[in-house]
């Protein structure tokens, strides 16, 4: 299958990055209302890498992601009224209300789990990948990870194993600079190439701007198609950018760990505002983008609705699901 | 039928289940070693081929998750420690994966995977060779802890603990390997979370789990030479525990000795003392537990000899308990740091 970044493709990134970003909005707006009681860390700003990868996915393909998953969840067309119960911890939720914002799943998607533990979920993905060996489809597993990732023990030996076993196992990691408030220069040694050291490990990488929809796109068609060709592991390397805090719905520029003038640099470099000149490009008019917006737009407020009506769980699901 | 030593049972039962379910692989450090484990997986690549049983790399965090996730898509996996101490590394996936991921979820995904771990004890095996944590993996809700204790009793409990819905932690001490026991004709599959009865009896009951199963049989055998009749009851699930059997035993007896291949604080004997108290209000004595000082294992052989307990130890206990003023000669025809002649080092 060639697949081109054209009209079509270009108005259902949109569509996603849109609804990502919010989505998110309105989780931020919402929070304050003390009804999402459960930590909630937010995708804002790195909507690109999961709403363009995700074209390149299909219900096969499996996912599994971190404590930042919403996009990665949303992207993967997880259902949206079940993400939202399950922040509001009402049993209808994804995960009943046992999960919370970090624990996403959606099986029918193929989104198989997101992990409250920085780097818990990467051997899981390439486990998943383990039965993939022989997909007359060419399915591959993705796991999406954070820069911290990149310094927990499961991440060398997670890649060290894709490497040596030959594993469809597709490493999406999103530098966003900061694990928590830590920057780089207090994790990672000043010389530090992830991509080097990736590739010395044995997964072929592939470094790209995390925001330009371009470059996203072209990046992940050499990724899945590398993964789906030769049934081996390979690393993407995404640069983006956390706009919020680090948990919870604010921003946080002014308790000093980055400055503000890093983030209104990132800003400018809004991967929806990219999305809209992608559109303006392929001579998209904003009417039909306003609709296909508006449908969004909907989708949210529904998924908001069904949460807030929905019910909580019964005393009884405490001591349910323990064992099978 | 002949008897065969407990790990070539372990071996034939690992190759049960792999020729019933195509979904079974194994894997672990070793496994396809010339050594196999102690001779638990030898020949089994030979049999199955290499992609259901393998070797890996010295990463037991990331296969433990590799376990999981090719659990999530279909396999049944066995991986397999040479120690439980190595085994620590995977500390997070075993309790914030395999655990919970059945939990967390809303109850849509189990983890059918048997993480089976090895113990060491003497020779040497010291600080970080030695641990018997059945307690620790026993706290987390969601897992299976599985105690091996006798040649007859291991392949029903190891292939229960392979074709369980749930993540079981199957513990192997490695003194058992060269007991001598029985294969079974037909295995079983549902036989975790039993407790059993070895012996009836009715004067006490002694509690027994993983190789002090084996002295508490030694143990009630002297004690019947002073006309104390022993129930033996092994533990083989610790978690979750079968209390019914413990406390009805209990209502009989009215003495319990509760044996612990670890030390005793926050520990299983201590919880299995606590039920018989929360249950039985006659009973004759206090509850008696025998377990080791709270202090890592010793590697100089002369230490060793201070740490762990024997047969002696459980019936000099109970002489007490009912009040019989006897010392008995002790007979050991090995050093106290190897469980027979066979064992010849070094691991």
């Amino acid at each position: 299958m060639v697949h081109t970044l054209n009209k079509s493709v270009a108005l259902e990134i949109h569509k996603k990055i849109f609804l990502i970003r919010e989505t998110e909005e309105k989780i931020a707006r919402e929070y304050g209302n003390q009804k999402m009681r459960c930590p909630v860390h937010l995708s804002i700003g790195q909507e690109a890498v999961p709403a363009v990868l995700s074209d390149f996915l299909n219900n096969q393909d499996f996912v599994v992601s971190t404590h930042r998953g919403h996009a990665h969840y949303i992207a993967k067309n997880g259902n949206l009224k079940k993400m939202i119960a399950e922040i509001y911890g009402k049993v209808t939720g994804c995960s009943k209300g046992n999960g919370g914002s970090m624990h996403l799943i959606d099986k029918s998607v193929g989104f198989y789990g997101t992990s409250a533990i920085v780097g818990n979920s990467i051997p899981i993905g390439v486990g998943l990948s383990f039965n993939l060996m022989k997909s007359k489809n060419k399915n591959l597993s993705v796991v999406y990870l954070g820069d911290g990732a990149v310094e927990e023990g499961s991440f060398y030996e997670s890649l060290n194993l894709a490497a040596v076993k030959k594993l469809p196992t597709l490493f999406v990691c999103e530098n966003n600079l900061y694990s928590v408030y830590s920057p780089l220069s207090v994790r990672q040694p000043k010389n530090r190439n992830i991509k080097k050291m990736v590739k010395s490990i044995g997964v072929d990488c592939l470094e790209s701007d995390g925001n330009d929809i371009k470059k996203v796109f072209n990046s992940c068609k050499i990724g899945t198609n590398y993964v789906r060709n030769n049934r081996r592991p390979f690393f993407l390397l995404f640069n983006n950018y956390r706009w919020r805090e680090h948990c919870g719905p604010n921003y946080d520029n002014n308790i000093g760990y980055r400055t503000e003038k890093e983030f209104k640099d990132w800003k400018k470099y809004d991967p929806l505002l990219i999305s809209y000149q992608v559109l303006k490009k392929f001579k998209i008019s904003d009417k039909v983008i306003k609709e296909i917006e508006k449908v969004q737009t909907s989708k949210i407020i529904s998924a908001f609705k069904f949460a807030e009506k929905s019910k909580f769980p019964d005393k009884k699901q405490l001591m349910k699901n323990i064992y099978r | 039928m002949t008897k065969i030593p407990m790990s070539e049972i372990i071996n034939k039962t690992i190759s049960q289940a792999m020729r019933d379910s195509e979904k079974v692989i194994c894997f672990g450090l070793g496994v396809t070693d010339p050594k196999g484990v102690f001779g638990t997986t030898l020949n089994l690549e030979k049999k199955f081929g290499s992609n259901r049983v393998f070797d890996v790399p010295a990463s037991e965090n990331a296969l433990t998750g590799f376990a999981i996730g090719a659990s999530l898509n279909s396999s049944i996996p066995i991986l397999t420690h040479q120690r439980l101490d190595f085994a620590l590394l995977s500390v997070d996936q075993i309790i914030n994966s395999a655990a919970k991921w059945l939990y967390m979820f809303g109850g849509q995904f189990n983890v059918p995977i048997t993480i089976r771990m090895i113990i060491g004890r003497g020779w040497g095996q010291g600080p970080t060779h030695s641990q018997n944590l059945q307690s620790v993996f026993s706290h987390i809700p969601g897992l299976k802890v599985v105690s091996a204790s006798t040649p007859d009793n291991v392949a029903n409990l190891l292939y229960s603990s392979i074709f369980d819905p749930n993540p079981v932690i199957f513990l192997e001490h490695r003194w058992l390997h060269n007991s001598f026991g029985k294969f079974p004709s037909k295995l079983k599959k549902n036989e975790l979370g039993k407790c059993q009865i070895l012996k009836k009896g009715k004067d006490i009951t002694l509690i027994g789990l993983s190789y002090m199963t084996l002295e508490c049989i030694e143990a009630a055998k002297i004690l019947s030479e002073f006309k104390i009749n022993a129930e033996i009851i092994d533990l083989k699930t610790v978690s979750p525990l079968d209390q019914k059997t413990i406390i009805s035993s209990l209502k009989k007896t009215r003495r319990a000795l509760v044996t612990d291949t670890s030390n005793n604080f926050c520990g299983i004997s201590s919880t299995v003392a606590s039920i018989i108290y929360q249950n039985i209000n006659n009973l004759k004595n206090k509850v008696e537990i025998i377990s080791l000082p709270f202090c890592p294992e010793p590697t100089s052989y002369q230490l060793v000899k201070h740490f762990y307990n024997d047969r002696y130890t459980i019936v000099d206990k109970v002489l007490k308990m009912f009040k019989i003023n006897k010392k008995i000669k002790r007979i050991r025809s090995v050093k106290p740091d190897v469980p027979g002649d066979w064992f010849k080092g070094p691991f």
